[in-house]
């Protein structure tokens, strides 16, 4: 806040550019912590690229289910003000004073008075282009950019639109607009915004390959993007979902992808960098595609580097070779050429072996790169904002999300070509700089949340409303949801039953809460997907409408039933009848569960004083809460200690020496040095945790924890590593690098092994940092020499993103890259006249290839020890490897299942230094969403002892692992503490009088429910099998 | 019922934190088993009491699978080691009453074993499937 004048306060709002996912993500943490947002996007309605995807990788989810309820959370959240469409057109002021000038074209239609009903379209007689679907499908000129698009609100194209190009005819749709909703004397507005910081999440554009020649793209229409092929395989899509190629709809079944268009590639589009994700979708695209085809598929990726160096990508990689078949060949097509008298494409390419090859697809998918698309670069002109030569935003690998503007944050593409996790991360990590920029003023302009008045509904009858959802065709598609709805009708307590295409999207949500008016309904039950995901929107659906929120359950017929059950129509359909007979049995006997607040200890604790510990210490203390920081050795700084550069080769030292001393100087944080956590209790908001200090304890309050643990360098057993003092590891490299050792500065060759550790059945994952750091230290080893030989032999060379420039660099400058095979490796001897020899059979040549190194370096894996004390502690999992197991790899990358707990850096899964740093500030974001809250909300699905029928037998008390049931001696009951109990309900299936209810499941709604489960079923069965 | 196609009736007991989302794995997965499984979901794997699972033998149910967390993951720490103490308890007692103890089963399947929850659905069907209807039911329709 140096920038700022003295006395003003700060504004205590932030405006965030860009409505897709990295947006959105910046926008709630903000909002949810206390700060007001305007979003402003240029679309007519958010979601941004992410919206148009079918699946993501690596955990195949449905793109939209997982992005749906985010918008749906961001349109109703009460500080987020959405502007859509709109442009920043200028800015003056100065951090944390802003005024922005924002334009908003005119939409034509009254915001307020559409309800979305879509006649305006239907009888809009122009069509048009739908670029939504990529131009695959067409759309009216009065249109909604979507289907669940938040704002759910119609426009009108004026660009298309006859009233505008004809001159005052046709209005069409101002004549049949039930609500007198079109409005032509709109004009466009501008208005001035003030906001403290601006965050900018503009995202990228897909790269239009219409510039390779020999592609084609623009002249066969079986050429198609990746973009155009996430539509073509989406429910949602031009084909709903059917797999089928645009020139005659015919089923392909053989698909071609071809990666790096757009990318790695100066000749066509001067663009050196990688795109960074593109091989990874460009395999969940094959395997979806595989999944999506009736008859068997041969899908082929034509690749050059494999490169799915993010966390469980090496796997899906691998599953998807081994087990679904896709073949990849290592190439780059030469040229697309038409098959005569059909509409197939012919794909020339050399093999490896030198072999050139023709062969003939169906359909041939572009995996187009990302680039920054022109409106953003002239954005970032009106910002007066530096741009690197890519036109990605310039900035430091310590500060990874700070424009070379004060006060304006980046995050997601913009930054760098990256993927949906890296992008949510960064999101949180701007909310994070911008929190700590405006933290005088959070809440000054934020609304707190107002209570729904609760509707008494103890003297009524229970009324349940069930709503089916279609979910596209992901639902309907397999499950008569038609005969569920009716079926549920006839279920005893079922007053209303409806059909949604999505359950989930804004205006359902509105539906849902007229239904429960209109038809006074006092227990709702949404038959679509899992509770896992879902079930918190509903409940706060229902709270709007004036329920308690518990009188709400789900019956999961998508991921249980449609998705599980696929060749199984009518037995899928008869099992979704079953599971809502059970849902609506069980919320009729369910009562209002009460909640009530606990207060909040505002202090983080973090574990782990590196570079990612000390990140999230600061940017909790910079928002104004106290932080206890944990580091286990006499030191702070970790292995960033060791390392010499960061990728964009600034000095790590230097800076890593700033934020000791900003860590050590500041005074809200305590940093305890030779600690460990010995124990922990309590739960979000409310922990209590044991800091063990050289043999003596004390214990913290704090309301959230940061695990930041770090990870540790694979000491190879292989390659005579700690047998010969020329062989090291990459830090130890950086070491010899850093004190100009004569192994270096005297070496005339030196040879670098990739994937020491990494990539193999052990440890199925790529090490992310390791190909970078090799290329980077050949380049210094030039520097010293450039007549050293310098050979780098790699399996695949996974120099991501804009680290790509670097390989570049490293192969003009004459570093000698060496591809080999795992299963035929490179050997390492010590000869007897005492030369190290490095052999490896070069694929290319065929022939093996012998190198005499005077330095070896080994890129040995990124490991993790010991994390499962902790994991247990914060009872939070770890994967297969020993890393931290994220809420959701896609959406929740620092966040745990168990509220409270976040996680930052190697612990995570290994990551160069600039991404822990976003991940640490990014956790700091996410802790001060609950440490600004000023109370939780506890109760709901809790134990309750019925001291009537209690004997104080006291079997509960011993098998409840919270310690949170005591026996009153006087009253001769046992007796629950409800901020303790956790509601796993052990102690209601271990009480012999049954007097132990977990409210919410309840033994009466177990019994009923397996009543009904059993009920029908024989019956439904034997109907089915004709009986 | 027809005599050459029976159709076992199996209840799950899934906890919401492991087995429920291995489920949902699985959906999402779309790993393919068969549809005689009907689910109720329960926090923890420990909330399910003996009663529950008579109780669905008496109403008639061929089998009974139970999933938890790995011994070690579960979300309230110990939780499923009560599973087990019951699990072992009530198939003694369904032993000691002539009913075949291997109705009821108890598998830990964690929130990233999809495959394993396809897996262990299609082989608990295909073995009640073998075992044939449950003599309690069949005492019932009798």
């Amino acid at each position: 806040m140096k920038s700022q004048k003295q006395g003003t306060a700060p504004v205590g709002a932030v405006m965030v550019v860009g409505g897709g996912i990295a947006g959105v993500q910046a926008a709630l943490d903000l909002a949810d912590s206390g700060f007001y947002v305007y979003m402003v996007e240029k679309m007519p309605g958010i979601g941004g690229v992410m919206a148009q995807l079918d699946k993501t990788f690596p955990t195949n989810d449905c793109s939209m289910c997982i992005l749906s309820p985010k918008l749906v959370e961001c349109g109703r959240h009460l500080n987020i003000e959405i502007l859509a469409p709109a442009m920043v057109t200028g800015i003056s002021g100065e951090p944390g004073n802003f005024k922005v000038q924002v334009t908003q074209p005119a939409r034509y239609i009254d915001m307020s008075k559409c309800i979305a009903c879509g006649v305006c379209a239907q009888k809009c007689p122009k069509k048009v282009p739908d670029s939504f679907n990529q131009g695959l499908a067409k759309r009216k000129a009065a249109y909604v950019y979507y289907p669940q698009s938040v704002p759910l609100k119609y426009a009108i194209d004026a660009a298309e639109c006859l009233y505008f190009k004809k001159g005052g005819k046709c209005k069409a749709c101002e004549k049949f607009c039930p609500t007198g909703a079109v409005d032509f004397d709109q004009t466009d507005k501008s208005q001035e915004i003030s906001v403290g910081a601006v965050i900018l999440a503009p995202g990228f554009k897909p790269y239009d390959p219409s510039r390779y020649g020999a592609y084609h793209y623009a002249a066969y229409p079986n050429v198609v993007t990746s973009m155009e092929f996430e539509r073509i395989l989406s429910a949602s899509g031009p084909f709903q979902g059917h797999l089928v190629r645009p020139s005659d709809h015919k089923e392909p079944s053989k698909i071609a992808w071809l990666q790096c268009v757009g990318s790695r590639d100066q000749n066509h589009c001067d663009h050196s960098y990688c795109s960074g994700v593109c091989c990874m979708y460009a395999i969940k695209e094959a395997v979806i595609a595989k999944e999506h085809s009736k008859a068997p598929l041969d899908a082929a990726i034509f690749f050059m580097d494999m490169r799915t160096h993010g966390k469980d990508f090496e796997k899906y990689y691998w599953r998807a070779e081994e087990e679904q078949g896709v073949r990849f060949i290592r190439s780059r097509v030469h040229s697309i050429d038409p098959v005569p008298g059909s509409d197939d494409l012919a794909l020339r390419y050399l093999r490896e072996d030198g072999a050139l090859v023709t062969e003939v697809f169906d359909l041939v998918v572009l995996s187009v790169g990302l680039e920054v698309a022109p409106d953003v670069v002239e954005l970032a002109q009106t910002l007066g904002l530096e741009l690197d030569a890519s036109q990605f935003t310039q900035t430091s690998s310590f500060a990874p999300v700070a424009t070379s503007r004060p006060g304006i944050y980046v995050c997601g593409a913009f930054q760098g070509p990256k993927d949906i996790p890296q992008s949510v991360m960064e999101a949180s990590a701007s909310a994070s700089a911008a929190g700590e920029l405006l933290s005088a003023a959070r809440f000054s302009l934020a609304k707190k949340k107002p209570e729904y008045p609760e509707r008494d509904i103890s003297q009524e009858a229970p009324r349940t409303g069930v709503f089916v959802c279609h979910c596209g065709i992901n639902i309907a598609g397999v499950i008569d949801v038609e005969a569920v709805r009716d079926y549920a009708a006839t279920l005893p307590t079922v007053e209303y039953v409806e059909n949604n295409l999505f359950t989930c999207s804004q205006d359902t949500q509105e539906i849902i809460k007229e239904r429960i008016k209109e038809h006074n309904l006092n227990r709702i039950v949404v038959a679509s997907c899992t509770p896992k995901t879902h079930e918190p929107l509903f409940q706060e659906t229902i709270k709007e409408a004036g329920l308690n929120k518990f009188l709400f359950e789900l019956a999961n017929i998508r991921d249980q039933g449609s998705w599980v059950h696929m060749h199984e129509p009518e037995r899928a359909t008869r099992r979704a009848k079953d599971q809502v007979r059970m849902a609506v049995a069980k919320v009729s006997l369910q009562q209002p569960l009460k909640e009530f607040e606990l207060p909040i200890t505002k202090a983080g604790l973090v574990i782990g004083g590196g570079a990612a510990g000390m990140e999230a210490a600061l940017g909790l203390a910079g928002q104004g809460f106290k932080v206890h920081l944990l580091e286990k050795k006499e030191v702070l700084g970790g292995h960033a200690r060791k390392l010499l550069n960061a990728w964009t080769g600034e000095p790590v030292l230097p800076y890593l020496e700033g934020i000791v001393q900003q860590v050590n100087d500041h005074p809200l944080i305590d940093v305890h040095l030779n600690s460990e956590v010995t124990a922990v209790t309590g739960f979000v908001g409310n922990f209590v945790s044991t800091i063990a200090t050289g043999g003596k304890e004390i214990d913290v309050q704090h309301g959230a924890a940061i695990i930041a643990s770090g990870g540790h360098s694979y000491k190879p057993q292989e390659y005579l590593y700690g047998q010969d003092e020329r062989v090291l590891l990459s830090l130890e490299m950086d070491q010899a690098l850093k004190e100009k050792s004569a192994l270096v500065t005297g070496a005339k060759s030196a040879v670098f092994i990739q994937c020491v550790g990494s990539r193999i059945p052990e440890r199925p994952y790529c090490s992310r940092v390791c190909c970078t750091h090799s290329v980077e230290n050949a380049l210094h080893l030039k520097e010293i020499n450039p007549d050293m030989e310098v050979f780098i032999l790699y399996r695949d060379l996974r120099t991501y993103a804009l680290r790509e420039n670097l390989y570049k660099e490293a192969r003009e400058k004459g570093v000698i890259f060496v591809r080999f095979d795992p299963e035929n490796g490179p050997q390492v001897a010590k000869l007897a006249d005492g030369r190290l020899q490095v052999t490896v059979p070069d694929p290319i040549l065929g022939l093996p290839l012998t190198l005499t190194p005077d330095v070896l370096s080994l890129a040995s894996a990124i490991v993790v020890q010991g994390q499962e004390k902790l994991a247990q502690m914060f009872k939070v999992p770890l994967n297969n490897e020993g890393f931290f197991l994220e809420a959701h790899m896609k959406l929740r990358p620092v966040d745990f299942a168990t509220e409270g707990v976040f996680v930052a850096g190697l612990a995570h899964y290994p990551k160069p230094i600039d991404e822990a740093i976003a991940q640490a500030k990014a956790a700091a974001a996410r802790a001060a969403v609950v440490l600004s809250q000023d109370s939780i909300h506890a109760g709901g699905v809790v134990a309750q002892i019925d001291p009537e029928k209690c004997v104080g037998c006291q079997a509960c008390v011993g098998v409840c692992p919270f310690g949170a049931i005591d026996y009153n001696a006087r009253e001769d009951v046992c007796e629950v503490n409800q901020a303790l109990c956790k509601g796993c309900g052990t102690c209601a299936a271990n009480c012999p009088s049954e007097c132990i209810t977990l409210l919410g499941f309840s033994h009466k709604q177990i019994y009923t429910q397996i009543d009904e489960a059993l009920k029908e079923l024989s019956f439904s069965l034997d109907e089915a099998a004709g009986g | 019922m027809s005599d050459q196609e029976f159709e076992p009736k199996i209840l799950g007991f899934f906890c919401n934190w492991c087995t429920y989302a291995g489920a949902d794995l699985a959906g999402v997965s779309r790993l393919q088993y068969p549809s005689n499984i009907r689910v109720i979901r329960v926090m923890c794997s420990g909330t399910v009491s003996p009663h529950h699972v008579l109780k669905a033998f008496q109403k008639g149910a061929d089998g009974v699978l139970i999933g938890g967390c790995h011994i070690g993951d579960c979300h309230y720490l110990r939780g499923n080691y009560m599973t087990i103490k019951r699990v072992r308890f009530l198939q003694d007692l369904l032993k000691f009453t002539g009913f075949e103890p291997g109705r009821l089963h108890l598998e830990w399947i964690s929130a990233a074993e999809g495959p394993k929850f396809a897996q262990t659905v299609r082989d608990f069907t295909e073995k009640i499937r073998k075992m044939g209807p449950a003599r309690l039911k069949s005492a019932r329709a009798a």
